[in-house]
């Protein structure tokens, strides 16, 4: 991790849009290079840094003038609206999408898994956004007697809370942002779920005559969400810090819109504080899986 | 093989046919997949239209129809463009075409570039062991552990900033693509070379004094490279779909030439006058990758019956 952020911390423009201010002198540079402490070696800079981080300071943003630590806390709700929605609504149908395939391989029903699963992880994340737009916002359903259509981009129609304003807002990011997760998610569930149907201890549960659903549901589905846990922990990450394209095409105020924004502008210490917050998540969510695990399956032991 | 041997007798079959009949299962468990045959020979016509796009009466790419264009796209079949033509009066097929050279050429790089990279990095660490491969695979870790995405888009602002051009080079895309999604083929590699250098066979030839490069790179690599196939396959899928997102986003290839992704990042605008615009380039990169992950599947199946 280290390593990496020096890899980051190293480009040099952390002063940019300063330099393309016409009103900016040399001399301004200058004072500004020294309060900022850039006319200090790297290494000291880097020390400093982490230092800073480790308070839970991320620094100041230079395109927003706000600090680092507020302008990210600023969006974290909607951000883990969006991802929450979204988290639910994967694993829920990505998980009963898989064993229903798993339940009776190469049926048509398999068949239509395995096919949307095709689709869902080929399908290039920005155009499917773009075809959903097009179809529900742009164009609206014409279907008994009704034209409806969903709003497009943000979060809200006005600035008072509307539930229903707010779900509409949500259906077609959260689908977008789903797709790739139910499909990845049931394949793994599938796969997992054929090879512990042929277990062992699931013959013994069928032979002690208990109904199918019970074995599936009861025997089957604990073991195997073993290795589903670990795709979905290796997937959080990218899901909660903010899914850049999703909330950029959707005008979502979360972090993912936040982190592109400041891309544009080359705000270094936004982003920098934004992959903190990533890598943040990186570990945390393989704690959680490690937990998982445990609990899942009681042969794993912590030390 | 049942017919006229002796009892005890070991068969004793010339090493050139097994590999026939090995190479024969092969072929016959990828015809089964019927599907990954589509997605093959979907592959090579679009890989042949790209390369010889010039063969085909195209309109230049870049070449803006001014006597039709009026300011919005054209629509398709109007004034000989088959397709239409996107916001700037470009005739949209020949971009597609042209753009699925750039797609294709990006995809192929960075693939062989990861897989260089990951193999060298997966063989060595797999190999040696100890201490080597704790530090190589913790490398890879936090590699793997990072959403790509962002740390991809990170980079390419910062060598956009630092080269003070607001156009990135073809190469450069390459190289950052490439340079970051190694890791999952050097953990592959990894995985297998820590199982055979436990076989007999790599003991013999290092008893017979062999150098560890050429065990490494003449003995075990050749029985690695199937999953490195498989997973090379569906890793150019990933990279045309990570290609492109960077150029809608508009840190990738940039305009005027012409690739999937940047063609759709101005198509959104004008969507609900010109639908086509946004939905031909997308309609390419779908069928593209899908073919590409039913080619990959197949091969797995084909090369490698153990594999999930």
């Amino acid at each position: 991790m280290i390593l990496y952020w020096i890899l980051s911390n190293a480009p040099g423009g952390p002063l940019g849009p300063y330099l393309q201010n016409p009103h900016i002198t040399p001399a301004d540079i200058e004072r500004l290079r020294h309060n900022f402490g850039l006319d200090q070696p790297l290494p000291v800079r880097y020390i400093r840094w982490l230092g800073m981080v480790l308070h839970g300071d991320l620094g100041y943003s230079t395109s927003n003038s706000e600090s680092v630590t507020t302008a990210i806390v600023e969006r974290l709700p909607a951000t883990l609206l969006l991802a929450g929605t979204s988290f639910v609504l994967s694993l829920i149908i990505g998980v009963t999408f898989g064993i229903v395939a798993a339940v009776k391989p190469y049926s048509w029903i398999d068949y239509l898994v395995t096919t949307f699963a095709f689709f869902g992880q080929s399908m290039p994340v920005f155009w499917f956004a773009l075809m959903l737009q097009l179809v529900f916002a742009v164009a609206g359903i014409t279907a008994f007697g009704y034209h409806f259509a969903l709003p497009s981009a943000g979060i809200s129609s006005s600035d008072d809370f509307d539930l229903g304003d707010r779900i509409e807002h949500l259906v077609l990011p959260t689908i977008v942002l789903s797709l790739l997760y139910i499909a990845v998610w049931s394949r793994f569930t599938r796969s997992s779920m054929l090879e512990v149907i042929r277990t062992d201890y699931m013959r013994t549960a069928a032979a002690k005559g208990l109904d199918r659903l019970t074995i599936i549901m009861r025997h089957g589905l604990k073991n195997a969400m073993i290795p589903v846990v670990t795709i979905v922990a290796l997937s959080l990450p990218g899901l909660f810090s903010g899914a850049v394209v999703t909330e950029t095409i959707f005008a979502w105020p979360g972090m993912g819109r936040l982190f592109f924004n400041a891309l544009g502008q080359f705000d270094f210490p936004l982003l920098m504080g934004y992959l903190v917050i990533v890598s943040f998540l990186v570990v945390f969510f393989n704690l959680l899986a490690d937990v998982t695990y445990a609990w899942l399956d009681p042969r794993v032991k912590y030390d | 093989m049942a017919t006229t041997l002796a009892p005890g007798a070991v068969p004793i079959v010339p090493a050139d046919d097994e590999f026939r009949v090995e190479r024969y299962g092969v072929w016959k468990r990828f015809r089964k997949h019927k599907l990954a045959l589509i997605g093959a020979v979907v592959l090579v016509l679009i890989t042949l239209t790209a390369i010889f796009a010039k063969a085909f009466p195209l309109w230049d790419p870049n070449y803006i129809d001014q006597a039709n264009w009026s300011g919005y796209p054209l629509a398709p079949g109007v004034a000989g463009h088959f397709l239409g033509t996107d916001e700037a009066g470009r005739d949209l097929l020949s971009r597609l075409i042209y753009g699925a050279q750039i797609s294709l050429t990006v995809a192929f790089f960075a693939v062989l570039m990861e897989i260089v990279i990951g193999t060298i990095v997966g063989a060595i660490a797999g190999y040696y062991g100890g201490w080597i491969d704790y530090t190589l695979m913790r490398v890879t870790d936090v590699f793997l552990a990072i959403p790509l995405l962002p740390l991809l888009l990170v980079l390419t602002a910062i060598v956009a900033a630092s080269s003070n051009k607001a156009a990135l080079g073809f190469g450069v895309i390459v190289v950052i693509i490439g340079g970051l999604s190694w890791p999952a083929v050097a953990r592959l590699v990894r995985a297998s070379f820590l199982s055979l250098r436990e076989k007999e066979f790599c003991e013999a030839a290092r008893a017979l004094g062999n150098r560890d490069g050429r065990i490494i790179f003449r003995h075990l690599l050749p029985n690695a490279v199937a999953p490195i196939i498989v997973q090379a396959t569906l890793e150019v899928a990933g990279v045309i779909i990570t290609e492109s997102t960077l150029s809608f986003l508009g840190f990738g290839i940039q305009p005027p030439t012409a690739s999937w992704g940047n063609m759709l990042a101005n198509a959104e605008s004008n969507m609900s006058i010109a639908p086509w615009v946004a939905i031909f380039p997308g309609l390419c990169i779908l069928i593209t990758v899908l073919a590409i992950n039913y080619l990959g599947d197949g091969l797995r199946d084909a090369l490698d019956p153990n594999m999930k």
